[in-house]
């Protein structure tokens, strides 16, 4: 549509009178664009409004009123039946994303500033994990973790840390892909500088590379958060009831037909906070690790 | 001699993360293909299954289920990418020459990719809930409030076109990253561009048309690689939304019964490789030209 507003300024004008014509296509693209924001707001609407209301406001006819009440009391129910599964999604998300981002880090500094032959070849498959369905691998993960936790007398399967091992071992592809392309914007002179004076790759890694690395462990530790708060696949197959992560409590709590919508809604934003706290105040960095999956080198 | 001294410390490095991979990728993928090649249709059974070959992969078609879940898989994805695709170029579009307020648009139009697809399949459920008439909440309340009631559908329930409403949430959650992507892109073309074209007598649709959709070739590429492999193994959004029904029955949630409820592990392990293979056979070729646009 803009184009089309466009297309009519006169083409040997300078800048000046397309910027005269371009304004009312500013106004049509800046009221599509409000519209768009109404479309996408409508599921918060009813997440919130729901929430608040008393059960006596459940009725069809009422369905987008605002509460003619306003009440807590679902929340206070959906956080009593949902605190467990939040207390266990943490017990994974602090220490998986932290594992994610060391190794990253690791990874990405050798295939950046470190290579060795064939470093290329392996770092391309590394990222065929970043795109493999999961399910590809479930069943012989689930097998694998028994067996495993067996020989080893832990419990791998159904509980929080085979879960954590199964997030930082999938996160690997993409941990190690955005430190490696943000190790590789540092001038490999720094790096040679260092070898010529001594140094050894570990020596290098903690005195120059690590404390240049903060930008990118914000965004590895922020994308791996998000992803193992979100998972719902893993947590399904691999933890049992006592380790249920968010998730998969919300989804039980929101599939028993018998939870009214008040709570089921209640319950989908409080899974939902810690999440949307870290995209408000580090958006930018969840950004980062958004694009770093799809525009690569 | 030397040259070795120089990178056996790297690999030395990195070689946990290569043991991991190479286990728990390839490894269990190879298990998972052998696994689906054998007879093993009890779980309880101690002794492993006899080879079958591919059996099993040609026995899955002749299931009532599995041929419903391959076409549900195919009208959500073409319903979802083409969605997703279309909404995500057209917010970029609206956005790419600079808008007031553009970081809140943004933050407003990405905030779903930050929630799990459970949490607001929750809240979809309700607005696509399928009761209509006096009954009807959710959006066919909604349209009756507008006086459009002739709008009010099954949605997801909708036997021959629920898979194309299932698609709806996924393209509101991901349409954001889509808009993002694009906005890199018509960023990325070089304004001198734009303002050459304009001086060989481009009108502003030409620029468009010849320099800068061009340019987005690639990023194109990487969003329908992206939307395509979430696509084929969509699984939390549909359990969300519907949970283990037959009419929105997909591949992943097919497997997830197999499993769980059939107890049959060879039956899951040919579906999981089905929907392993339905999404190599695009992103390897795409993985292998990335690495050789890498090294030129």
């Amino acid at each position: 549509m803009t184009a089309h507003v466009a297309e009519k300024a006169p083409r040997t004008a300078p800048a000046a009178p397309v910027r005269e014509k371009g304004r009312a296509g500013t106004w049509v693209r800046l009221v599509l664009l409000l519209l768009f924001v109404l479309v996408f707001l409508i599921p918060v609407y009813v997440l919130l409004v729901t929430s608040f209301k008393p059960l006596t406001e459940a009725d069809p006819t009422q369905a987008w009123n605002l509460p003619k009440v306003w009440t807590t009391e679902a929340w206070s129910v959906a956080w009593e039946k949902l605190e467990p599964g939040i207390v266990n999604s943490f017990l994974l998300a602090i220490p998986g994303s932290l594992i994610s981002a060391a190794l990253g880090s690791l990874n990405g500094y050798v295939l950046s500033k470190w290579r060795f032959p064939g470093a290329d070849v392996l770092f391309t498959l590394f990222l065929f994990g970043m795109f493999i369905p999961y399910q590809g691998v479930m069943i012989p993960l689930v097998q694998l973790m028994v067996n495993v936790g067996d020989a080893l007398g832990v419990q791998l399967y159904g509980g929080i840390p085979g879960l954590v091992l199964a997030h930082v071992v999938y996160g690997i592809p993409i941990c190690t892909l955005i430190f490696r392309n943000y190790y590789v914007t540092i001038p490999d002179e720094l790096i040679e500088a260092s070898r010529v004076d001594g140094a050894g790759m570990l020596r290098t890694l903690w005195s120059i590379v690590l404390p240049v690395s903060g930008p990118a462990f914000a965004v590895v530790i922020i994308w791996q958060f998000t992803s193992m708060w979100n998972d719902f696949l893993f947590a399904v197959f691999l933890t049992g009831p006592s380790s249920w992560p968010t998730t998969v409590m919300l989804n039980n709590i929101a599939g028993a037909v018998t939870t009214p919508y008040s709570q089921q809604m209640a319950a989908a934003i409080l899974a939902s906070i810690p999440t949307m706290i870290i995209y408000v105040l580090l958006g930018r960095f969840f950004m980062r690790g958004l694009m770093a999956g799809a525009l690569k080198g | 001699m030397t040259r070795v001294r120089r990178w056996l410390p790297g690999l030395l490095l990195v070689s946990p993360s290569i043991i991991l991979i190479a286990v728990f990728v390839y490894g269990l993928l190879g298990w998972n293909f052998k696994l689906a090649m054998t007879d093993k249709h009890d779980e309880i059974a101690e002794i492993p299954g006899n080879f079958v070959g591919l059996e099993n992969f040609t026995g899955i078609w002749s299931e009532e289920r599995w041929g419903l879940s391959v076409r549900h898989a195919i009208v959500f994805t073409v319903v979802f990418v083409g969605g997703a695709l279309v909404l995500g170029w057209l917010l970029a579009f609206l956005m790419e020459k600079g808008i007031r307020a553009e970081s809140g648009f943004r933050a407003v139009y990405l905030f779903p990719m930050a929630v799990s697809f459970i949490a607001t399949g929750v809240v979809w459920r309700w607005l696509m809930n399928s009761a209509t008439g006096e009954q009807a909440v959710g959006l066919n309340r909604l349209f009756h409030y507008v006086g459009l009631d002739f709008l009010q559908w099954q949605w997801f329930r909708d036997p021959d076109w629920g898979m194309a409403a299932m698609a709806i949430p996924a393209i509101w959650q991901m349409s954001g990253y889509i808009m993002a992507l694009f906005l890199a892109g018509f960023r990325g073309v070089p304004e001198e561009l734009r303002e050459a074209a304009r001086v060989d007598g481009c009108s502003e649709w030409g620029v468009y048309r010849h320099v800068v959709l061009p340019m987005l070739r690639p990023v194109t590429l990487s969003a329908l690689i992206i939307l395509g492999h979430i696509s084929l193994k969509v699984f939390d959004l549909v359990v969300a939304v519907s949970g283990k029904q037959i009419i929105t029955d997909v591949p992943a949630t097919f497997m997830w019964t197999a499993v769980y409820d059939s107890h049959d592990p060879a039956k899951g392990a040919t579906i999981a490789s089905y929907i392993v293979l339905s999404v190599a056979v695009f992103v390897v070729p795409y993985l292998i030209w990335d690495a050789r646009k890498g090294k030129r």
